[in-house]
């Protein structure tokens, strides 16, 4: 693999004189896919394999196949309530975003802001870029008890209680929320910045009210922004381990979590692989199902 | 109704901000226990030059990001030239086969790493996290790159081949010249991809050798003084710099295509 970069060049000069073209056409993409085989998709096979297996593989265990570890929805009903926990708090998340980001990227695109818009932008994106991890960690500080919330609260009202919530699901929602909005203000924004203003003005003309051309045309024609930005969010936030763990302490299980312990805590590493694909499969099926609006979203 | 829009575009700045600015101010607040009201110490700042294991931590993200660079940015731009200047069959499979790496959760893709590099004998550590984090940056750096070869026109290569250079020759003195501002922008997008990768991390970390995300994870899990909140800021203000250069250096690409 350390070859990988060095053989590049010299295939190039070889295809320019005498090797057919599709040497110098593998030898160019041969370093990034081979990496990516031997990084990505084949562990994604090896978990694949391993999660038919009866125990993790280490020592000299007898290793059997089943397909038990793909029955734990059956053999340990709490898992359904940690299901249906994930996907409340990512289908709050999503919504939570869609509305606040569809607003925004309508409030850049027609508050003429005229070149301040790319400030504004710019500003709204940065943290986005920033670890996840740093940021989730920052809202402990705010929604904590006695942290900088109740301060603020208790100098305004100083006979008022702690209103801290942190370790609870709406603080996992906040800091969710915090970490992909900027997703759906993006994905809006290039959507609302290509309507044409002419549309807009003939609809008012004609006498449209402001909610006839919120609705008529506004939301209809920003539309594959917020379903690109919906699936950008709500993918990443089911699989999210990190926020539920720090935001939602004892309440955050989720099936992340489950995930994560049962790689560094329980050491039941099949479990973990056959929920790690139960999860894909989810994730899969998301993606096939708005490949259509993605793809026209995206540069190729 | 503009007016409100713009109003509208503060607020969600502050709720943007206001978490970042809080924690950067706790780190400058003398309670151990995060104590208000705010008492201005640099006490913090000094104990962080004493915390060698979060010293050590830091340096292995910055070495860790480096070799990412230097190995990701070649092999994408050759991928990136290679998918977007040359015809062959499979191209639009290979397109979409860069984008598992980023669209599926690290989650599943940390554990799979896990599990494979542990059951092949490569383990944990080091050189996992390089071929983990060299994996993820190669996407990033591929759309970069296609996204500069868009806007260098290619006849010019074709004028300088007509002209009787090779078309080795001519990709290294036409084409490569114009791309050197997006592979610069490419190369900073991978260094940041790296640096601040923490699920791919945490999962091939090793006892004896983590990076800065997986040392402040486990310190939020494990108890942890104001000295995070300093390496914190460091770390969120050494990001929210790359991208701001990259920002630069992207704008400089573009005007370098209309001259």
């Amino acid at each position: 693999m350390s070859a990988g970069p060095a053989t590049t060049a010299p295939a190039l000069k070889m295809g320019g004189r005498r090797l057919p073209p599709w040497v110098a056409t593998t030898a160019l993409l041969l370093p990034a896919y081979g990496w990516l085989l031997i990084a990505i998709f084949l562990p994604l096979g090896a978990m694949f394999l391993f999660s038919f297996m009866t125990a993790t593989p280490i020592g000299n265990k007898e290793i059997g196949y089943t397909l038990d570890q793909y029955k734990i929805f059956f053999t340990q009903p709490y898992m359904w309530q940690v299901a249906s926990w994930t996907f409340q708090i990512a289908f709050a998340t999503t919504l939570i975003c869609a509305l606040a980001g569809f607003l925004a990227a309508l409030a850049l695109a027609r508050s003429g802001l005229g070149r301040s818009q790319w400030i504004f932008l710019i500003l709204i994106l940065l943290p986005f870029w920033t670890n996840g991890l740093v940021r989730i960690f920052s809202w402990t500080m705010v929604i904590r008890e006695g942290g900088f919330l109740d301060a603020v609260v208790q100098f305004v009202l100083p006979e008022a209680g702690s209103v801290g919530f942190l370790y609870s699901r709406p603080a996992i929602v906040l800091g969710l929320v915090h970490g992909y909005l900027p997703y759906m203000v993006l994905t809006c924004y290039i959507a609302i910045s290509t309507i044409d203003d002419a549309i807009v003005e003939a609809a008012e003309s004609l006498g449209a009210r402001w909610w006839t051309v919120l609705g008529r045309i506004l939301i209809p024609m920003a539309a594959p922004g917020l379903i690109a930005g919906s699936v950008l969010i709500f993918v990443p936030v089911v699989g999210a381990f990190m926020e539920p763990r720090i935001l939602g302490g004892p309440q955050g299980v989720t099936l992340g979590t489950v995930i994560e312990d049962s790689f560094t805590q329980g050491f039941n590493w099949p479990q973990g692989a056959a929920l790690s694909f139960m999860l894909l499969a989810v994730v899969l099926a998301i993606f096939a199902t708005f490949s259509g609006v993605l793809r026209r979203n995206a540069q190729w | 109704m503009k007016a409100f829009g713009r109003l509208y575009l503060c607020l969600l700045i502050f709720f943007l901000y206001l978490p970042i600015g809080v924690m950067i101010a706790m780190g400058f607040n003398a309670s151990p226990y995060y104590q208000l009201p705010f008492e201005f110490s640099t006490r913090w700042w000094n104990e962080l030059w004493q915390n060698q294991d979060l010293l050590e931590a830091g340096r292995n993200s910055v070495i860790v990001a480096v070799i990412v660079t230097l190995i990701a940015t070649p092999i994408g731009t050759a991928g990136a030239v290679a998918l977007h200047r040359r015809e062959f069959p499979g191209r639009n499979f290979l397109r979409v086969m860069l984008l598992p790496p980023i669209a599926i959760p690290w989650l599943i893709t940390g554990t799979a790493m896990l599990v494979m590099f542990y059951w092949s004998g490569v383990g944990r550590g080091f050189h996992a996290m390089l071929i983990g984090h060299v994996a993820l940056a190669i996407p990033y750096v591929v759309l970069v790159v296609s996204t500069g070869l868009q806007t260098i026109r290619q006849d010019l290569e074709e004028a300088a081949m007509s002209l009787g250079s090779t078309p080795v020759h001519a990709f290294f003195r036409v084409t490569l010249p114009l791309l050197t501002p997006s592979i610069i922008g490419a190369a900073l997008f991978a260094f940041a991809v790296s640096l601040d990768q923490f699920v791919i991390s945490y999962f091939l970390a090793t006892p004896g050798y983590t990076t800065l995300p997986v040392k402040i994870y486990s310190a939020i899990r494990k108890g942890f003084t104001p000295d995070i909140n300093i390496i914190s800021t460091v770390l969120l203000l050494a990001s929210m710099a790359l991208v701001l250069v990259y920002a630069v250096f992207s704008k400089f690409g573009a005007g370098n295509v209309r001259r």
